[in-house]
């Protein structure tokens, strides 16, 4: 564990685009970072508190957003002004939520992603290592083990949910020289199992259903991510588990505690491990290290 | 009653669809053609957002017990009942006991079937649009087959309508095949030699083409894209970008563009260079596989200008109906 702490990053001036008539896109950064992130966070945040007539849908993501609205009411450039004058006046440290700390259990290596990996084996970069040996080879880790370890020793913040419904992406607490980072398949798979835990780029994504994917493929949960009909006690409220903001903590798992857990979800008595705490970035910049081990103490 | 004899090719209840839950990964679903589908609800006296039918292709044959009043708008199926052509764009009486057919489509892709007092489907998050990937919405969450019953709303109708009609100046032209789009998003990453490619393009509807996205083919779109040294997680490609979200109508770069329809991905990690203006998504959702399209950029205030004519087509054809 490094003392490390998380360095700042310095955005540009955000890119307002046209989304045709009715939407406004606005890149917040061409890369990822936290900063990006949180300020996309805050700003939507705060234009759903504000409650615009005409505002449609308000959608964060990694490092930019975007809104939908009805041109009859509010006017793109009225719209970009408002957003111009809010973007300014946004200070991220002292903007702080209250995110719901989940435990995530992970089989790594489980018997359905390998078998859909062996099967797209032509569309990757490597088609004699699985994923996992790939992204643990050109990240510099000496084992597949080595690499899980790292990927399950730190949390991540869900940073965005989209792609499908209930899908997020989950960026890791660690400064960016810890980051794991790896590329996307060549060619986009046409299947991917539902609950598989994939990365691609900086982001780990939880795919909540099955079918297309581009990220590769290292296990798969028991947990489920998304709760059509709500039957478990966790989606009272909504049928996505994690929103924008939360943190999850990846666990690795074998083989009997996964049947175990499925077991449970699927007689609709499972219980998922969580908490909430109140996020403070300037808390979480100075210190990620000993400001992680307290987040996952709150749900050990 | 209605009893489903042949469900069709992909027949799904749609409205105009599901908003506010975009930020969890959920589209709007809802018609995709969203011109044809008001009309066909004026014609009948219903609401512009009451369910429809959307049949795609090949429409379905249905067998009604009771009397009530239809119309059938967007792509011509060359609808019968019992066997009888009957007018399109046009309420339509039903008696009980007779059966609606439809054919292969000969222009379009997607016709529109109303009912008076609209589909009757429970109400997800305010809409009955279907949304298959996930099963949510519409009639079961999927689309119709074989032997499912639906049932109208509220049945009642004035004499009247019967005959109604759409004038032919309402009726849009599916073989038009010029897309307006504003370019923008991250229209930054093609150089201008790639930019006036894709705009000089005529790209041809692919085969996989359907209610989550239109995908094209034509040139290699990596040799349209400026090289760089890619930025922190946005991963290796070049068309790759640090995951954001997708308007409706975009134009996402994945291999081949693809312009990203109703039940589309909301979000990912390609480049998306443009967004069609909203009554030419409609105008889309009816170009048939193979067919080619080019696309057109213009600007913010021609494409306010764009939408307020289609606005004004359908609020003076509301008022004519009422």
């Amino acid at each position: 564990m490094t003392e490390t702490e998380i360095k700042r990053q310095q955005l540009p001036s955000p890119r307002y685009e046209y989304g045709g008539d009715d939407y406004v896109f606005v890149e917040l950064d061409e890369e990822m970072s936290f900063d990006a992130n949180f300020k996309a966070q805050a700003i939507t945040q705060e234009i759903r508190n504000r409650d615009l007539s005409g505002i449609i849908e308000v959608a964060p993501a990694n490092a930019s957003y975007l809104i939908q609205f009805d041109p009859k009411q509010l006017h793109a450039n009225a719209l970009i002004e408002e957003l111009q004058t809010l973007e300014s006046g946004i200070d991220i440290t002292d903007y702080q939520w209250d995110a719901t700390v989940y435990d995530i259990p992970i089989l790594y290596e489980d018997p359905w992603t390998h078998e859909t990996l062996m099967e797209f084996r032509e569309r990757h970069q490597d088609p004699d290592a699985t994923d996992l040996e790939y992204s643990a080879r050109i990240n510099g880790f000496e084992s597949v083990q080595s690499f899980i370890d790292h990927h399950t020793g730190a949390p991540h913040m869900v940073t965005m949910v989209g792609f499908v419904p209930g899908l997020p992406f989950c960026f890791q607490m660690r400064p960016r020289e810890e980051q794991i980072e790896v590329p996307k398949y060549e060619q986009p798979r046409t299947a991917t199992p539902s609950r598989a835990v994939g990365f691609g780029g900086a982001f780990t994504a939880i795919y909540p259903v099955q079918g297309a994917g581009g990220y590769q493929l290292y296990g798969r949960t028991p947990v489920e991510v998304l709760n059509v009909e709500q039957e478990l006690a966790d989606f009272d409220e909504s049928m996505v588990l994690p929103n924008p903001g939360d943190l999850l903590n990846f666990r690795q798992i074998d083989r009997d505690e996964y049947d175990a857990i499925r077991e449970e979800i699927e007689s609709g008595t499972y219980r998922y491990t969580k908490d909430t705490v109140e996020f403070q970035p300037h808390e979480f910049f100075k210190n990620p290290t000993r400001y992680n081990e307290r987040i996952v103490e709150v749900i050990s | 009653m209605i009893e489903v004899r042949e469900p069709g090719l992909m027949t799904t209840v749609q409205d105009t669809g599901r908003y506010g839950q975009y930020h969890i990964g959920m589209p709007p679903s809802g018609a995709m053609d969203q011109f044809a589908h008001k009309i066909a609800n004026y014609l009948v006296g219903n609401n512009e957002d009451a369910p429809t039918l959307e049949m795609t292709y090949q429409g379905a044959e249905l067998a009604f017990d009771e009397t009530t009043l239809i119309a059938v708008t967007g792509a011509d199926m060359s609808p019968t009942l019992d066997d009888e052509p009957i007018p399109t764009w046009t309420a339509v009486e039903v008696e009980a006991g007779q059966t609606l057919c439809f054919k292969f489509s000969q222009e379009g892709v997607r016709s529109y079937l109303s009912v008076a007092g609209g589909f009757d489907v429970p109400e997800i998050m305010d809409s009955s649009s279907t949304y298959t990937l996930i099963g949510l919405g519409g009639f079961e969450g999927r689309q119709l087959q074989t032997g499912d019953e639906l049932h109208c709303g509220d049945e009642t109708y004035e004499e009247d309508r019967i005959g109604s009609t759409a004038p032919n100046a309402h009726r849009p032209d599916y073989s038009q095949n010029d897309i307006r789009v504003i370019m923008g998003l991250c229209d930054y990453r093609l150089t201008d030699e790639g930019r006036k490619r894709f705009l000089n393009t005529e790209w041809k509807v692919s085969n996989e083409a359907d209610r989550v996205g239109y995908r094209f083919e034509g040139p290699d779109i990596t040799d349209m894209f400026e090289e760089r040294e890619q930025p922190f997680g946005a991963g290796t490609d070049v068309t790759n970008v640090v995951d954001l979200g997708y308007p409706i109508g975009s134009i996402q770069m994945a291999g081949q563009p693809i312009v990203l329809m109703r039940d589309a991905v909301t979000g990912g990690g390609y480049a998306t260079v443009g967004t069609l203006v909203s009554p030419d998504r409609s105008m889309l959702s009816q170009c048939r596989t193979h067919s080619g399209v080019t696309f057109e950029s213009i600007g913010i205030d021609e494409a306010l200008e764009i939408r307020e004519e289609r606005d004004d087509s359908l609020e003076s054809l509301r008022e004519k109906l009422r």
